[in-house]
C-alpha cells in the first residue's frame, strides 16, 4: 500500500521535472546570461563574470573560489562554522550520556596485523602533513581551509582504525577549536569596526600574484579554518568510539 | 568522444548503484555501496571541472561518513528484517 | 554518433534527479532508520551533482588562474562550485547529529523500526 502511493508520488514528481529540464540546455554559457537582452537600458552582466573579471583588482589571489568563499561570500563562510561548531557540541553532550550507562562489551575481537599497525604509523605524519600544505596553500591551488581540514581528519581517522587503544586529548582538541572561532570572528570584527566593512582584507599588503605572501588576509583566515574544521571533525569521529 | 561515453557509464553505474542501496537488507552491505556512490561522484565533479568540489566529496563521503555509519550500526543491529 | 551527444547532454540532469529519487523513495517506503538516513544521504549527493553541472560550460577550463596564459573569459562559472562546497560540509553535520540521536533512541526502544516506535507511544 505504501509503495503504491509512493511511486505515484515519484511519478508526479518526474513530470514536473522533466517539464522544468526540458529548457535547460547543458554546458551552454553563464546561468544569467541571458538577461543582457531583456533588459532595456541596463546592462546586468552574470555575477560569475563580475567575480571572475574584478578578481586581480580587489583580491590578488589566483584561486578564485577561495577568494569567493572568503570575500565575497564571507556571511555564508561565517554561518557554516557555527553549523559545524553547534554539530560538535550537541554530539559532545547527547553521546556522553549514552557512555554512562553502557556497561563493558568485549573491547575487540581482534587487533589489526603488524604490517597494518606499522604502516599507519609512517603515513600518518605524511598525510598530516598534506594536510597543512593543502590549506596553507588554498590561494595558490585547488585546496583550503575545507579540504586541509578534512584531510588531517582523515590521517587521525586511520590511526583510529589501527591502533584498538589510541587516545587523543579532548581538552587539546576543544581547546584549539573554540581558539579558532573566536580568533576568526575577532579578525571580522577588527574591520567592521575600525573601517566599516566586516572582514576588510587589505589590512596586510597585498603583494605579488601568484606567490606565497599575496592576497592579503585570506591565507590567514583560512589557516585558521583549517585548524578549527581539522579539530573539530577529528572530534566528531572520536566521539562514536567507545574507550574514551 | 570517449570522455563523453566514460560519463555516460559512471552515470549508469551510480544509479545501479543506488538501487542495490535500498534493496539490501544487510545494513553493512548498504552502507558500503553508499560509499561507493559518493567516490563516483567525486570523480565525476572532476570531469566537471570542479577541483575543490572533488577534495571535499572524496575526504568526506567516503571516508567520515562511512566510518561513523559503521560505528552506529555496530552498536545497534545489523540486519534489516 | 550523434545519438550519443544528445544523451549525453541529458544525462547529468537524469542521474542527478534519479539520485534524489531514489533517496526519496527510501525516506518514504522503508521503515528502519538507518535506511531512512542513507536516503537522506543519497538526495544530498544528487543536490550537489545538480548545482556543480549548472556551472559547467562546453570546452572552457577550470577557475583557478595558475599560469598567466589563462584568460578569465576561458573560465567556467566559479559561483555554483563555492555554494556547494558550503553544502557538502552541513550535509556532514547533520548525518552525524541524527546518527547520535539514533543511537540514544535504541538505547531507549531497543528497536530502530519506526512503526513500533510510534506504537509505543500510545
Amino acid at each position: 500500500m505504501k509503495k503504491i502511493i509512493a511511486t505515484l508520488i515519484l511519478l508526479v514528481f518526474t513530470f514536473y521535472v522533466y517539464n522544468t529540464i526540458k529548457g535547460f540546455k547543458f554546458g551552454h554559457d553563464f546561468i544569467g546570461a541571458k538577461t543582457q537582452n531583456k533588459t532595456i537600458s541596463k546592462k546586468i552582466e552574470p555575477a560569475g563574470k563580475h567575480y571572475l573579471e574584478n578578481n586581480k583588482l580587489e583580491n590578488n589571489s589566483a584561486n578564485v573560489i577561495t577568494s569567493i568563499v572568503v570575500s565575497y561570500r564571507g556571511f555564508d563562510t561565517l554561518g557554516e562554522v557555527t553549523v559545524l561548531f553547534l554539530a560538535a557540541t550537541g554530539l559532545g553532550v547527547i553521546l556522553t550520556i549514552v557512555r554512562k550507562e553502557d556497561d563493558d562489551e568485549e573491547s575487540s575481537e581482534r587487533e589489526p596485523s603488524l604490517i597494518v599497525k606499522t604502516a599507519a604509523r609512517i603515513l600518518f605524519p605524511l598525510i598530516f602533513l598534506f594536510g597543512v600544505y593543502v590549506f596553507i596553500h588554498g590561494h595558490l591551488t585547488p585546496g583550503g581551509g575545507f579540504q586541509g581540514g578534512t584531510i588531517i581528519a582523515t590521517a587521525y581517522l586511520m590511526m583510529f582504525l589501527s591502533y584498538s587503544n589510541f587516545k587523543i586529548n579532548h581538552t587539546i582538541f576543544k581547546s584549539i577549536e573554540s581558539l579558532s572561532g573566536l580568533t576568526f570572528i575577532t579578525i571580522g570584527l577588527v574591520g567592521l569596526l575600525g573601517f566599516g566593512m566586516f572582514l576588510k582584507l587589505d589590512l596586510i599588503p597585498m603583494g605579488v600574484f601568484n606567490s606565497l605572501f599575496s592576497a592579503g588576509l585570506i591565507p590567514v583566515v583560512y589557516i585558521i579554518v583549517g585548524f578549527k574544521v581539522g579539530s573539530e571533525l577529528t572530534a566528531v569521529v572520536d566521539s562514536y568510539r567507545e574507550n574514551w | 568522444m570517449v570522455l563523453m561515453l566514460l560519463q555516460i557509464f559512471l552515470i549508469a553505474l551510480m544509479l545501479i548503484a543506488a538501487i542495490f542501496t535500498v534493496v539490501y537488507k544487510d545494513l553493512m552491505n548498504s552502507v558500503i555501496v553508499s560509499g561507493f556512490i559518493s567516490l563516483v561522484a567525486s570523480l565525476l565533479f572532476y570531469f566537471l571541472q570542479a577541483p575543490d568540489v572533488a577534495l571535499t566529496e572524496a575526504a568526506i563521503g567516503t571516508g567520515l561518513t562511512t566510518y561513523i555509519f559503521v560505528l552506529t550500526i555496530r552498536k545497534t543491529e545489523r540486519m534489516e528484517k | 554518433m550523434n545519438w550519443i551527444e544528445t544523451v549525453y547532454n541529458y544525462s547529468y540532469f537524469v542521474g542527478a534527479f534519479g539520485l534524489i529519487m531514489i533517496g526519496l523513495y527510501a525516506v518514504m517506503v522503508k521503515t528502519n532508520l538507518i535506511k531512512i538516513l542513507i536516503g537522506i544521504n543519497l538526495i544530498d549527493v544528487g543536490v550537489n551533482i545538480f548545482l556543480v553541472s549548472l556551472g559547467y560550460i562546453k570546452g572552457k577550463g577550470a577557475p583557478i588562474f595558475s599560469s598567466a596564459k589563462i584568460n578569465p573569459a576561458n573560465v567556467i562559472d566559479p559561483i555554483p562550485q563555492a555554494l556547494v562546497l558550503t553544502a557538502i560540509v552541513i550535509g556532514l553535520a547533520v548525518t552525524a547529529l541524527s546518527l547520535s540521536v539514533i543511537i540514544k533512541l535504541y538505547g531507549h526502544y531497543k528497536t530502530l523500526d519506526i512503526s513500533k516506535i510510534r506504537e509505543m507511544r500510545w
